[in-house]
């Protein structure tokens, strides 16, 4: 253990120097009175790059996808109270998508907590459901142990947020400064990697199945299993799909890909699950989105589960073959043991499905499609570019029709769809990976939600692109109204702002499009644009997301299916 | 079915929010939750009376485990055991019906803790039978009030190690 021969610090200067410890180099965040003192040692900390947002849930969006981008935590600081918790919307999200995560708080001092003084929220409670962990710091002496201990249980195993709540008064008391702290986390379990993987179990399941898939999530992409993957996929001629979380973990335009599955997944991806007969899911936990009824999910499949959280494992379907770990070391472990295989019918007839049940979507010369805007933005990505995604039709289209080759180049919020994620997300994103070409893919909707972190992007020089799908309706939500309330479009006709002028207003050069033949165009200028741009696609407004598997239908009950 | 699962967590302000919460956020229901420290001042233990089918059982245990907090979870609903509760009854006693009150409370071996004008304050402990026993046996004098501690419980023989 090293211990610090300099003068003691003050509660702030530990934080800053715990997070130089940590290896963080920047934060997202919003000031005030309770971390004034924070802020005042930020000031005086050169390696700590500090991104001023708008409001605090854009903070965490942004650490959040920052964490996404990199696989680094992300961090983010607000002030008590309303500080706080406008957070809340933002860790949850974090939660929701397992992405780790290490929020600080200001709280009052000691001596005024639990009084309903100014400024005060009890933001350990109001987080105790949807943070990893989180502690309240009560003597400046646990600060460096608990800063180390939060970043611990954030990123390791399945990742997560973890609050950090800081009373002013301790941050303004001293201590001296002692790194590495020893860690107090006897309950803390990192499940071992992967316990309970049975090799010839394994060669003997994978030899027999004549129809295997492998269903693919989020948890390939945080175990930087995706060259793994793609050697299983190859090796043994699997199809894989993947969920919304994990999209780019395997390239999308290999001809083992068959893209998203679940309810606006791909018919050819939803008929093979259906009909495999071993599942092989790594890293996913079989949300409803995808399963749809679970009665009629994967019928005839043997499963087999990969997991590094263990609650995951039969939480909603029943598992033949669980196992818990990281999915990168199971895959490492079983792979060289696997014999190469071939399932030239089985491949045959996800061709068939392929070719019957392609996407596609009705191209038109007059409007705009919605499907064209994004087509055209995956045709320009190169394999670097990242895209985020805001929440609605224009994110599934999204996932339909963007071709994600790489693992963290696609960022959406998928476990809570969070409306107004896309914007800050660019924002974490580029900031992140400041190398890449950053496109926000946003609803009319959900971009107003956040609109006001076009302010970070011009004050913080964020080359940012972003693509409006405008449709003028609150579209997921008027898709379902047409479908399902006999078309009484209740409240979901949205005005907005003059994007162009809005843009202006910001700094920021803006262009409306309306013809579809300027669309390909517009998008290449903007990437050929030093700066962020916004671009105002006017789209066809009741077009709708297909193929769709009504909430609680089976996978091969697709609406718009084989038009 | 029940089970009782017999929990270690770290003896820490907020620990009981933790578990509490996560019953009752994932729609889990706790029959009882007793909770006090153990021979280690850093660890409580708590004795959780949950109901449900194995797939609740089994995500219930999961879930604690999950808890930075939990250091130890172990379901020993089929492990021999020893568990106790304690019950206080406050009950409607004239001198018509004192005496077999008195009886009663022999033949539990339970004890006579308060005397009022026209009350008794009657504590008993055993397992959840007697209790209920003892309870419903006093149900026709009249119950006033009635306060039970929810289970604890102890695996007989070895000591649990608790790593
Ligand atoms: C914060 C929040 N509020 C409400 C919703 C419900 N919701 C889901 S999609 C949607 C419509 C989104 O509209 P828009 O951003 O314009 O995208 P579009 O569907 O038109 O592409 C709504 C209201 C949500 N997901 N998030």
């Amino acid at each position: 253990m090293q211990v610090a021969k300099s003068d003691p610090l003050t509660g702030a200067q530990i934080v800053m120097r715990a997070l130089e410890e940590e290896g963080v180099d920047t934060v997202f965040g919003f000031p005030g009175g309770a971390v004034l003192f924070l802020y005042d040692a930020l000031y005086a900390c050169s390696s700590i790059r500090h991104i001023l947002v708008r409001h605090e849930q854009g903070a965490a969006h942004a650490a959040d996808a920052y964490a996404r981008a990199t696989g680094k935590p992300g961090v983010c600081f607000a002030t008590s109270g309303p500080g706080a918790t406008n957070l809340v919307t933002g860790i949850t999200n974090a939660y929701m998508d397992s992405v780790p995560m290490v929020a600080f708080t200001g709280q009052v001092s000691l001596d005024l907590l639990g009084r309903d003084s100014f400024q005060e929220a009890d933001i350990t409670g109001i987080t105790l459901p949807v943070t990893k962990h989180n502690f309240l710091v009560k003597d400046v002496g646990d600060l460096a142990r608990i800063i180390h201990e939060a970043f611990h249980i954030a990123s390791t195993g399945r990742p997560g947020p973890v609050l950090v709540d800081l009373p002013k008064d301790v941050t303004a008391a001293k201590a001296d400064f002692v790194w590495p702290p020893k860690m107090q986390l006897p309950g803390y379990r990192v499940p071992k990697n992967g316990h309970g993987v049975n090799v010839p179990q394994w060669v003997e399941v994978l030899s027999r199945s004549e129809r295997p898939v492998i269903y693919a999530g989020g948890g390939v992409i945080t175990s930087g299993a995706s060259s793994e993957l793609l050697k299983l996929a190859e090796k043994c001629q699997i199809p894989v799909t993947t969920t919304l979380m994990g999209k780019g973990c395997f390239p999308e335009d290999h001809f083992l890909s068959l893209g998203m599955l679940g309810m606006h997944g791909t018919a050819y991806a939803n008929y093979a699950v259906t009909n495999c007969d071993l599942l092989i899911a790594l890293g996913a936990r079989f949300d409803d989105r995808v399963t749809g009824s679970i009665a009629s999910f994967a019928p005839q499949a043997q499963v087999i589960h990969v997991d590094i959280d263990p609650a995951e494992i039969g939480k909603n379907v029943l598992v033949q073959i669980p196992v818990v770990g990281d999915v990168r070391q199971v895959l490492a472990t079983v792979l060289p043991a696997l014999p190469e295989l071939k399932h030239e019918a089985w491949l045959a007839q996800v061709e068939e499905w392929k070719k019957q049940y392609p996407l596609r979507y009705e191209r038109s010369d007059t409007q705009i499609k919605p499907q064209q805007v994004i087509e055209s933005i995956s045709n320009l990505a190169d394999d670097q570019t990242i895209v985020c995604t805001d929440v609605g039709q224009h994110q599934m289209w999204a996932a339909q029709y963007y071709r994600a080759r790489r693992p963290r180049t696609f960022i959406s919020s998928g476990g809570l769809g969070t409306m107004g994620f896309g914007l800050p997300a660019g924002i974490g994103a580029q900031v992140g990976r400041p190398e890449a070409n950053v496109w926000v893919i946003a609803g009319d909707g959900s971009l107003q939600m956040t609109v006001q972190e076009l302010a970070t992007i011009t004050q913080h020089d964020l080359p940012v692109k972003i693509a409006i799908i405008d449709n003028g309706y609150l579209g997921m939500v008027r898709q379902w109204q047409e479908l399902f309330c006999e078309g009484r479009y209740s409240h979901t006709r949205i005005t907005g702002p003059d994007y162009v002028k809005l843009a202006e207003a910001y700094g920021i050069p803006g262009y409306r499009i309306e013809d579809p033949g300027q669309v390909r165009e517009a998008l290449e200028q903007a990437k050929a644009m030093e700066g962020p741009v916004i671009l105002d696609f006017v789209v066809c407004c009741e077009e709708n997301v297909f193929p769709m598997v009504p909430p609680g239908g089976s996978l091969t009950e697709m609406l718009g299916n084989g038009r | 079915m029940r089970h009782t699962l017999a929990v270690l967590v770290e003896n820490r302000p907020g620990v009981l929010t933790r578990v509490a919460g996560l019953f009752s956020r994932r729609g889990y229901n706790i029959e009882s939750l007793a909770v006090g420290t153990t021979e280690d001042p850093k660890v409580s233990r708590m004795t959780i009376v949950v109901d449900g089918d194995d797939h609740v059982i089994e995500q219930v245990c999961k879930q604690l485990y999950k808890l930075v907090d939990v250091i130890r979870l172990d379901d020993i609903t089929h492990e021999e055991h020893v568990d106790r509760e304690l019950i206080l009854i406050k009950v409607d006693a004239d001198p018509s019906t004192r005496g077999e009150i008195v009886q009663i409370v022999e033949i539990f071996r339970a004890r006579i803790v308060d005397i009022g004008k026209d009350s008794l304050i009657i504590e008993a402990t055993g397992d959840q039978g007697k209790i209920n026993a003892i309870e419903s046996a006093l149900v026709p004098f009249g119950i006033r009030e009635v306060v039970r501690t929810g289970k604890i419980a102890m695996v007989r023989g070895a000591k649990y190690r608790h790593e």
